[in-house]
């Protein structure tokens, strides 16, 4: 079917086909640039016809994407993007339907819509823009930003314990979890592209760099000096090593990860990253590794396979409807105690 | 046997079966009311049970009880004043001896009314032996213990034994409205298929009351209600819950339209949840939602999406919709809302009746947010109002609130089943020109509305969302001239609706001194207390009913005008009276208002009338 869609658009298609007609109104060197462009760039690979895309976004800086993709699209309200994508979804799921996001969207005010996406396993791509703060109502605390960082509403610094989106999504659920820094469009582009060929709920966190409230969040992860030895960036069926030599590993302590310097000894130790695993605790303690004393886990983290719930849901549609009593809504209606009056 | 018993001719009757939770009063009175409907009365029923799954047994808190009011002739409620009460417990004679006509009947269950019972329903005498039922006709039948041994040898455990008085009682009833038992029994073999044991207990039970009654002669007449003059056709028994459901179905079905519909559970409203998600064998697609709030934008996601799309709710889950309400209004989506209202405010009393939400749903938005509101006002035509809020929705690109209560959700009327070609069309706004040309909120010059161009659809890829939008193009824009037309553009196309609806009608005096006005379920109250005026002489007497409050039907003005005095009755403090102050300022609105959470009794109707009348 999705092949069939993609024939009648006739000609492939370009980044351009994606742009819509409307200026983009993010702060000069917003993060969100980045998302958008790699946005339109995966969608001309997509199987799926330009008219069985659909954006669907809350409310938040990150929420106005909708606008700027020349696709169907909703620019809904805080927090309900998943739900309304659940709706959209189980209504036409020839869609490919992506939920674009910000911290503050998806985690505080949307957070109940965003577990129950990942439990039922809807085959929608959320995309968070994870800037650990609010922008559009300009710079106060979000359930992510950081304990000890300085916010409006946190003038003496923040104290309240953050959410790890990663450790989040999956123990509610989420069959697909990947994170990628806005200053790696590659490894962005590749990760949408896996995120459209999982089916199921999946999510990716961006980490997204907010030029006027939280300008240099990431730097330490994404800085050129830096980045090597502070991010792990995992590839499917590779050892989990980092650094500019690749002269750091990670391995198993018990039950814990350790952060090794590796030799030849030991390299054989070394994890191999499996995102395929059913099993959960290595995911979430991969997407739980932070800065100082371990790197953080980029590129996709978990990617297992489940019936999506919308093929679920029309499969029993499907059945019920084969084995109904009532062919037809009169046969219903008339089903049960009925008289005639003359 | 010869039957030698007078009969006692009535043009309607009310009976009223109560026992405890586990007494199996509801499915009783269910079969009483399909019996009814097929000896051809018409009829409204009620149930009145307790919220608690299992109250303890015996208590006065845990009677269950089930009213029907039949007749010869058109019933509009399930009855004031009850003229047989059939209580299998002390609890229950002492719950309901009030609503007990004097001179009317009591069959009780002798057995069951034993010390410790009589303790709990706080009885320090037997009433069935203390003389206190004087002013009453009183059966007390060894219920349990003849249905003991009618049913002994059959090889059930006790507890099936003693569950099945409830078709004792049944049966002295049948015998006191000289009904046939055939049909029930042929009803238990269908309802109990693949159990003979159970089929064979209720009939031997149901007999057994019947003959009872028969042989101990102890009533003095039976009671014999001829057939209403009802439309041809054929009939079945129905609550406004499934009724609307299945108006749903119909509209999808008759729209060409997938139906989908997501919800969270809520009293009294889950049974449209309930029915729609069994009805995934009909193509429905339902979705139980993580909150109320998740439950409207997934439906308005479906709507989005092209599909007929509606939520069921009551008065607190719309209360959490509310936001995103406002977003189907300025998307300008079809969408349905149902408010099955519960009393309130907060929890309030949730399994029962008010007409609390009406300013609610009217104005319960923030910004200027007009929308449709409608109401249903019978068990029955919840079945209509619930096809014409898909249509309206759907042809107007609007939402729709369809306002229920608890008292139409959980009563039943008879209800003709409609072929589908009897229901008004639906016609959904198509858009005829080139796809370059088109625009999200290009609008139809006569009814305002825009097109529903859906995902999918080459061509006319496009956003929507809450923020505002100019008009036609459906760009973001701050425009202060702008925002001023498309507030009075979204109010406009929900006035135009009007242009559609039917004209409102008055029974009774077409002009004259007193118009009396109400809207929703209070229908049946006060037609019936018109009718009885009429019939006693008051010719001066207009009733009008509304069930489309937003907007009101074009003649309403004209209506009013003809009367000297407006009487307004409703279940709150004065919503709607309120309302058509500010609609219709040029006339003075009386109030009659009830809060008790209860139905109004047409007696109580019929006096505030009378008063003002006699004033």
């Amino acid at each position: 079917m999705k092949t069939e869609k993609r024939k009648k658009n006739g000609k492939p298609l370009s980044v351009k086909d994606f742009k819509s007609d409307r200026n983009v109104k993010w702060c000069p060197g917003c993060g969100d640039y980045m998302i958008l462009s790699m946005m339109q760039k995966t969608f001309t690979q997509l199987d799926h016809a330009k008219e069985d895309i659909v954006c669907i976004s809350g409310i938040g800086c990150s929420s106005r994407l909708p606008y700027y993709l020349n696709t169907y699209g909703i620019h809904s309200i805080h927090g309900r993007a998943p739900a309304v994508s659940t709706g959209l979804k189980l209504a036409n799921p020839d869609l490919s339907v992506w939920v674009v996001s910000g911290d503050g969207d998806s985690m505080a005010i949307g957070g109940n819509h965003f577990i129950h996406a990942c439990r039922r396993n809807l085959d929608i791509n959320i995309i968070i823009f994870n800037n650990k703060i609010y922008g559009m109502t300009k710079g106060q605390s979000s359930p992510t930003t950081p304990i000890g960082m300085k916010t409006k509403t946190a003038p003496y610094g923040s104290y309240e314990p953050p959410f790890n989106i990663g450790e989040l999504a999956i123990s509610a659920g989420a069959t697909f979890f990947a994170r990628v820094p806005d200053k790696s469009p590659q490894l962005l582009g590749e990760v949408m592209m896996e995120a459209y060929r999982h089916k199921g709920t999946s999510v990716i966190e961006v980490l997204q760099n907010c030029v006027i409230f939280t300008d240099g969040i990431h730097e330490k992860l994404t800085d050129r000096e830096t980045k090597d030895e502070n991010q792990l960036v995992l590839t499917q069926g590779e050892p989990m090593v980092f650094g500019k030599q690749n002269e750091f590993g990670i391995q198993i302590d018990g039950m814990k990860l350790k952060k090794v310097r590796l030799e030849d000894k030991d390299s054989a130790n070394t994890l191999i990253h499996d995102a395929t695993e059913e099993e959960t605790q290595q995911h979430i303690a991969l997407a739980k590794l932070q800065l100082p004393d371990f790197p953080v886990a980029m590129g996709i983290i978990r990617n297992t396979e489940s019936t999506s719930f919308e093929e679920e849901l029309h499969n029993i549609i499907e059945q019920s409807q084969k084995k109904s009593s009532y062919k037809n809504l009169q046969e219903l209606f008339h089903s049960g105690n009925t008289w005639e009056v003359q | 046997m010869p039957d030698t018993k007078s009969k006692m001719k009535m043009r309607k009757a009310v009976v009223r079966f109560s026992g405890d939770s586990g007494d199996g009063m509801q499915l009783t009175g269910e079969i009483f009311s399909q019996s009814s409907g097929s000896a051809g009365n018409d009829l409204t029923t009620i149930p009145d049970f307790p919220a608690e799954i299992r109250a303890p047994q015996g208590s006065i808190g845990g009677v269950s009880s089930f009213q029907i009011q039949i007749g010869g002739t058109e019933i509009y409620t399930p009855g004031d004043e009850v003229d047989v009460l059939v209580a299998l417990n002390p609890a229950a004679l002492s719950a309901n001896l009030k609503f007990l006509k004097p001179g009317g009947t009591v069959i009780a269950d002798r057995d069951n009314f034993k010390k410790k019972f009589l303790k709990k329903a706080n009885y320090d005498e037997n009433p069935l032996e203390d003389g206190s039922l004087e002013d009453y006709q009183v059966l007390a039948a060894p219920a349990s213990s003849l249905t003991k041994e009618a049913l002994k040898n059959l090889g059930l455990d006790m507890q099936s034994v003693t569950r099945s008085k409830n078709m004792f009682a049944l049966g002295i009833v049948y015998h006191l409205f000289n009904r046939p038992m055939e049909p029930t029994i042929d009803f238990f073999e269908k309802k109990f298929k693949g159990k003979p044991k159970v089929i064979q207990a209720n009939m031997r039970a149901l007999k057994a009351g019947y003959y009872f009654a028969e042989t101990t002669d102890v009533l003095p007449a039976s009671i014999v209600i001829p057939p209403a003059d009802l439309p041809k056709g054929t009939y079945r028994n129905i609550n406004g819950n499934t009724a609307i459901a299945w108006g749903a179905l119909a509209a999808a079905e008759k729209s060409g339209k997938k139906l989908s519909l997501s919800s969270y559970p809520i009293t009294p409203a889950s049974e449209i949840l309930h029915e729609i998600a069994a009805r995934k064998d009909q193509g429905a697609i339902v979705l139980q939602a993580e909150d109320e709030i998740a439950a409207v934008c997934a439906a308005i996601g479906a709507s989005y999406a092209g599909n007929l799309s509606i939520t069921s709710t009551s008065g607190p889950g719309i209360s959490l919709k509310t936001e995103a309400m406002g977003l189907a209004v300025i998307a300008e989506l079809p969408l349905v809302i149902i408010n099955v209202q519960r009393s309130g405010p907060s929890t309030g009393l949730p399994t029962k009746t008010e007409q609390g939400d009406l300013a609610q749903a009217l104005y319960g938005r923030h910004g200027e947010a007009p929308l449709i509101v409608m109401a249903a006002s019978s068990p029955d035509d919840c079945f209509f109002y619930g096809y014409q809020a898909c249509r309206v929705a759907m042809e107007h690109m609007t939402p729709v609130v369809l306002l229920s209560d608890s008292y139409l959700a959980s009563g039943k009327s008879p209800w003709r089943i409609p072929s589908l070609d009897e229901l008004p069309d639906i016609q959904l706004p198509e858009y005829e020109g080139e796809a370059e040309d088109w625009a999200p909120y290009l609008r139809d010059p006569e009814f305002l509305n825009r097109y529903w161009k859906i995902p999918g659809e080459k061509g006319y890829e496009h956003r929507i969302g809450g923020l505002e939008k100019e008009d036609i193009s459906g760009h973001l824009t701050y425009d202060p001239e702008n925002h001023e037309k498309m507030v009075h553009l979204r109010q406009e196309k929900i006035d135009r609706v009007a242009k559609k609806l039917p004209s409102q009608e008055i029974t009774g005096a077409q002009s004259g001194n007193l118009l009396v006005v109400g809207w929703g379920s209070s229908y049946g109250a006060i037609n019936s207390a018109v009718i009885e005026l009429l019939e006693e002489g008051h010719e001066n007497v207009g009733f009008t009913n509304f069930n489309y409050l937003s907007p009101l039907p074009e003649n309403t003005a004209e209506i009013f005008e003809k009367f000297d005095r407006i009487l307004v009755c409703e279940l709150n403090t004065g919503q709607f009276a309120n309302y058509l102050r500010t609609k219709l300022p040029m006339f003075t609105y009386e109030q009659f208002n009830k809060n008790q959470a209860q139905p109004f009794f047409t007696s109580e109707i019929k006096s505030e009338i009378i008063k003002i009348l006699e004033a």
